[in-house]
């Protein structure tokens, strides 16, 4: 029960992450390979403001708000140039970028991982089992951010704006979509995404490091492959699936030391057995 | 004047530039360490590099001509490191002559490599792009992660392997470097490497001209992760213990500096990146501690997002044009004469980036292609 619990806000976490991902790569059909070094920028920006303040509420804000930014930045100065360029240029470029943001993180804090200390919640007995207060609000509110996502997606104007572009670039546009505005937005919000999975990742493992963002961002993205890229529920569904199964697997004495190997073995053989993913859409191309 | 177009008609030195690059090098190298001049690191060095160009040179094949990403070459090399060299370890028991164990290793490493490139190569005939990159990136990390927990292969300790003598280890390294250059250049200039640039260019016009996409995508897969085990059990003999953090997706990231830097599809841009950010490495390593350290990934990262926007983005077509080298020594061979036909790929160069933006076809092309007609005459 506590690893299922554990599982499930771990799987959380790689969600929000893997939302990102995937609401990038169905709009600007490119993998942001800084994603995960986002969740690094918002994870010291937390640090940062606790050392400052000591205020949580205003790190949390201000870590949302520096995230939000340093997505938008990335979008206009490495890939809004490359728009155009083969899928190969703007893979590396994101590569380079993500580098980038480590190589800034190290000269400015060091390479040394620091402790973060967020005000400790507790932990509460829920039928018999353990469970840290953390886990449960990841769960509720990482629920509640990605429910609100779906309803802003579906709902609102920009959100189907969105699926326009996502849909259909070019005829999107002669609609009246700006799609540049769009595709700003949609870094926007996946990379305010990271910083709150930066934040629940720092209730589960408060220290921070440059290359924090590195593993659940890469994990995060077989999250989303396996749900099938471009797909929002694809993307929870698969964050959750991966975060249960690490768990479970670590709690495996024999196959603890493997779990990475276990992770990729799926994805790899997910792509093999279904490439769209889970919930993938079938894209047929044209010549 | 005739003498020299005489002796070009025969023997282009363009073709063979590599070769006699590596070899002079090599000659230079050896004249230098037999008069001392050279400190034992920098003989170390010269290893390193050695190994960073088969790795640069083979990772080219992948990335730059049949135009996949490959983000885990580190773990092919991984792969020939470990098992190449835990056989050279039981091998040097009963073979007293290091050479032939340090072949038969390379060999054998290269082998196992090569397997798991074909692992890898299947499903690289059902994904593209991106999907392949993460695919090859899981792959490394699996690899590593395996390693790390073999009891045999020494677990998280690493693997203990007898490094071959560091004052001839750079020998037979820039042999085998010589040896990639050849079999990799003859490759990529005969049938089948044009087989697989086309592959690289328009998957679907190759194989609706018959050619076999399935075939080449694996064979590229396998002969790069082939050099890869060789480059492996190199570095094994380099130092020791072979230890599975080396093999990161870090290092993976490093060569592919190297290729991008040198230029996709560009053996000689390969060599001579390899050459020197393994150089530039070293020297940063030697001199740098700490979180000084960082200005290396930093350095990459500005490679790879400056060389790679100058390359690419539509913006800079005008300076790249400019400075294109290969059309500057062009202009400078054949001094232009009115009606030259040879001027047709600029125009159609033009016309076939519009077309690659997803624009249509209209006024503003046309216009171009004028321009550039008049521009000829």
């Amino acid at each position: 029960m506590a690893i299922l619990l554990d599982g499930l806000s771990l799987g959380a976490i790689y969600a929000l992450i893997a939302l990102g991902y995937t609401m990038v790569y169905g709009i600007a059909k490119m993998l942001n390979f800084a994603h995960g070094d986002v969740i690094m920028v918002g994870a010291y920006a937390i640090l940062t403001m606790l050392t400052v303040t000591g205020n949580p509420w205003l790190a949390i804000v201000v870590s949302v708000v520096v995230c939000t930014l340093t997505g938008i930045v990335i979008e206009k100065l490495a890939y809004k140039p490359l728009r155009g360029a083969s899928p190969l240029a703007v893979l590396i470029t994101a590569i380079g970028v993500s580098f980038f943001l480590q190589a800034i993180a190290q000269l400015i804090f060091g390479a040394k991982s620091q402790p973060v200390s967020l005000p400790s919640l507790g932990n509460v007995t829920i039928a018999g089992a353990t469970i840290s207060v953390g886990t449960i609000v990841t769960l509720v509110v990482g629920s509640i951010i990605m429910a609100a996502l779906t309803i802003f997606i579906k709902e609102s104007r920009t959100g189907r704006a969105m699926i326009a572009v996502s849909e259909d670039k070019g005829a999107a546009q002669l609609m009246g979509v700006n799609v540049n505005k769009i595709i700003m937005i949609t870094f926007a919000i996946g990379s305010a995404l990271a910083a709150f999975a930066s934040l629940f990742y720092l209730m589960q493992i408060p220290s921070t490091q440059p290359t924090l963002g590195a593993m659940p961002g890469i994990k995060a993205f077989t999250a989303a492959v396996i749900g099938g890229i471009g797909s929002i529920p694809g993307a929870m569904l698969g964050g959750v699936l991966l975060g249960v199964i690490e768990k479970v697997c670590l709690s495996i004495p024999v196959v603890s030391p493997y779990t990475t190997a276990v992770e990729f073995s799926l994805l790899i053989i997910i792509l093999l057995v279904k490439p769209i993913g889970i919930l993938g859409k079938k894209r047929r191309e044209k010549v | 004047m005739s003498y020299f177009k005489n002796i070009k008609s025969t023997f282009k030195i363009k073709n063979h530039v590599n070769y006699i690059g590596v070899l002079g090098f090599l000659i230079l190298m050896m004249i230098l360490a037999n008069f001392g001049v050279l400190t034992r690191s920098s003989i170390g060095l010269l290893s390193r590099i050695a190994y960073s160009i088969i790795m640069a040179v083979s990772l080219n094949l992948v990335v730059g001509f049949l135009g996949e990403l490959s983000l885990g070459h580190a773990g092919f090399m991984c792969v020939g490191a470990y098992i190449g060299c835990s056989l050279g370890n039981i091998l040097s028991q009963s073979i007293d002559n290091s050479l032939l164990v340090i072949i038969i290793s390379m060999l054998v490493g290269g082998v196992c490599a090569a397997f798991f490139g074909f692992i890898i190569g299947l499903p690289a005939l059902r994904l593209k792009g991106d999907y392949l990159a993460i695919v090859t990136l899981a792959f490394g990390e699996i690899v590593r992660n395996v390693f790390k927990n073999l009891p045999y292969f020494g677990g998280a300790m690493g693997l203990n392997t007898k490094p071959y003598n560091t004052k001839e280890l750079y020998i037979i390294g820039f042999v085998v470097v010589l040896i990639v250059l050849i079999l990799i250049q003859n490759l990529i200039r005969s049938k089948h490497g044009r087989a697989i640039t086309a592959i690289r260019d328009n998957e679907i016009a190759a194989k609706a001209m018959g050619i076999n996409v399935t075939f080449y995508k694996l064979f590229v897969f396998i002969i790069s992760a082939f050099f890869a085990g060789v480059a492996g059990v190199l570095y094994g003999n380099f130092t020791t213990p072979v230890l599975y953090t080396f093999f990161s997706y870090n290092y993976s990231i490093e060569i592919l500096v190297m290729v991008v830097l040198g230029g996709m599809g560009n053996i000689t841009g390969s060599i001579l990146a390899a050459t020197l950010i393994t150089f530039v490495n070293f020297e940063l390593q030697s001199n740098l501690s700490g979180d000084l350290a960082a200005l290396r990934l930093l350095i990459y990262a500005l490679i790879l997002i400056v060389v790679v926007l100058f390359n690419n983005a539509p913006a800079f077509k005008n300076i790249r044009a400019k400075v294109n080298i290969r059309a500057i020594l062009a202009k400078i061979e054949k001094p232009k004469k009115p009606g030259d036909i040879s001027d047709d790929t600029a125009k159609w160069d033009v016309i076939e980036s519009k077309i690659k933006m997803n624009e249509v076809l209209s006024v503003d092309v046309v216009d171009q292609i004028n321009k550039a007609e008049k521009e000829d005459v």
